[in-house]
């Protein structure tokens, strides 16, 4: 049997990258992360050909084929390789993990951008906000061990690597998630001591040198 | 078979479409009308994160957001009209652009625009979006995955009827045969499937209800039609 040929076209610092590097360890698959040298100002050709529609990564190439779009890639890795499960096997609980990942895909990232970009008293309106958002998730987990039950599962894979940021946001915010939501960062260290979690943590100090980066950049400052 | 109830708002697409996901597997289930400026206590219980329709309840459970509960429809009743292929590859590209469909809801954009430029500005915005579609999502089939109403036909269906009552409305050209005639012809196809065409809300009542919906955007009052 021929080997399968797995790319990710990635980006060290990027959540949706690091989504599907965990569920591609979860699933056992060896693969190769090419990492985009300059996303910002000179994206590859593979990219480019790759994903022309959205032109960012990630974009996953399994024996040459290309999947776009993270929680589409999750999704993909998830069926691709059944084993073991990123979604629970019930359908009511497989809509619930997707209701809450496309809930996470709306709400986490902007919520995180808005305080990276924000000042003054806007400042304190959107750090409100974002932490309302985190409450709203610490409420989902309630007891359990991970937002899957008792095992890491889809909704852990797509909502941990946003967290791998939320020390940038916490120096940009002036506050700490562990302080009001103790039991979100108590799930957030369960999965970070994850071998599968772990091994694509970015430093956070170099997240949050990147972001006040990027603030330069755009003229944020 | 448990009971299926489905929170709906007429004329919304976003109930349409899992009216359409149900009608096609032939699933029995009863339809309740939310009042959208009113909305009941029974339904805001079964939303409380979005408070929006589509709101599909299954033998006392509820399922939010039109796709998830596509998705739900589907894994719950496979065997009857399958909505995605079997392939995993072919099932992420249905996802892929149900995901883009219900991202950039391309007729919203135009009906919601207030002053000339916005709305100009839209216009040009929602035929660069309709390009994609036409090149990139659209084959030499006659639907999105093949030959069968799938998911991403339906999460695409506001295109194939709404969009040209909203034209009508907004006095603006935004679908047109020639510029996009594969879009042009899906929509043509989508809307003669016996299923879909039995289950399209009328247009000239489309026309009087988004009329008065429009007056109240320019009232500055900015409903949203989930």
């Amino acid at each position: 049997m021929s080997k399968d040929e797995v790319i990710l076209l990635d980006f060290w610092v990027s959540p949706f990258s690091i989504r599907a590097k965990i569920a591609l360890a979860e699933k056992g698959v060896e693969f190769e992360a090419r990492e985009e040298a300059d996303l910002l100002n000179n994206k590859s050709e593979l990219l480019l050909k790759s994903n022309p529609i959205h032109k960012k990564v990630p974009v996953l190439l399994h024996n040459g084929k290309a999947i776009c779009e993270s929680t589409v890639i999750v999704g993909y890795i998830d069926e691709a390789w059944p084993s073991p499960g990123l979604l629970p096997s019930c359908p009511y609980e497989r809509s619930a993990a997707r209701f809450w990942a496309d809930y996470i895909d709306k709400k986490v990232y902007d919520a995180g951008f808005n305080i990276w970009k924000s000042k003054g008293e806007e400042l304190k309106v959107v750090n409100k906000e974002f932490m309302e958002i985190v409450k709203v998730l610490e409420g989902v987990l309630g007891e359990k061990k991970f937002f899957g039950g008792d095992h890491f599962g889809f909704v852990d894979t797509i909502l941990i690597p946003h967290t791998f940021w939320f020390y940038g946001y916490e120096q940009f915010g002036g506050f700490k998630v562990e302080d009001e939501c103790p039991k979100f960062s108590a799930w957030m260290k369960r999965c970070m001591e994850k071998e599968n979690v772990a091994k694509f943590i970015p430093d956070s100090t170099k997240v949050y040198e990147f972001l006040c980066a990027i603030k330069k950049v755009f003229g944020l400052e | 078979m448990e009971e299926v109830k489905l929170f709906g708002h007429w004329p919304s697409p976003f109930s349409y479409k899992v009216i359409w996901a149900l009608k096609l597997k032939g699933i029995e289930y009863e339809y309740v009308h939310e009042d959208l400026w009113n909305k009941s206590a029974l339904f805001l219980q079964y939303n409380p994160v979005h408070k929006k329709i589509p709101v599909l309840v299954h033998g006392g459970k509820p399922i939010s957001e039109s796709i998830v509960i596509l998705e739900y429809i589907e894994e719950t009743w496979p065997e009857s009209h399958p909505l995605l292929p079997k392939n995993p590859y072919e099932r992420s590209v249905a996802r892929f652009w149900a995901k883009f469909a219900d991202e950039k809801c391309i007729d919203n954009k135009v009906f919601f625009s207030v002053g000339e430029e916005e709305l100009q500005k839209n216009v040009e915005e929602s035929k660069k979006l309709l390009k994609i579609v036409e090149e990139q999502g659209l084959g030499e089939t006659k639907f999105f995955g093949g030959n069968e109403v799938g998911l991403a036909d339906l999460a695409f269906g506001a295109i194939s009827h709404w969009l040209g009552v909203i034209e009508e409305i907004m006095g603006v050209k935004v679908l047109q045969s020639h510029t996009f005639p594969r879009l042009f012809a899906w929509a043509e196809n989508f809307k003669q499937d016996p299923i879909i065409k039995g289950n399209l809300p009328h247009r000239d009542e489309m026309l009087v209800y988004l009329k008065y919906l429009r007056e109240k955007v320019l009232a500055e009052q900015r409903p949203s039609l989930s």
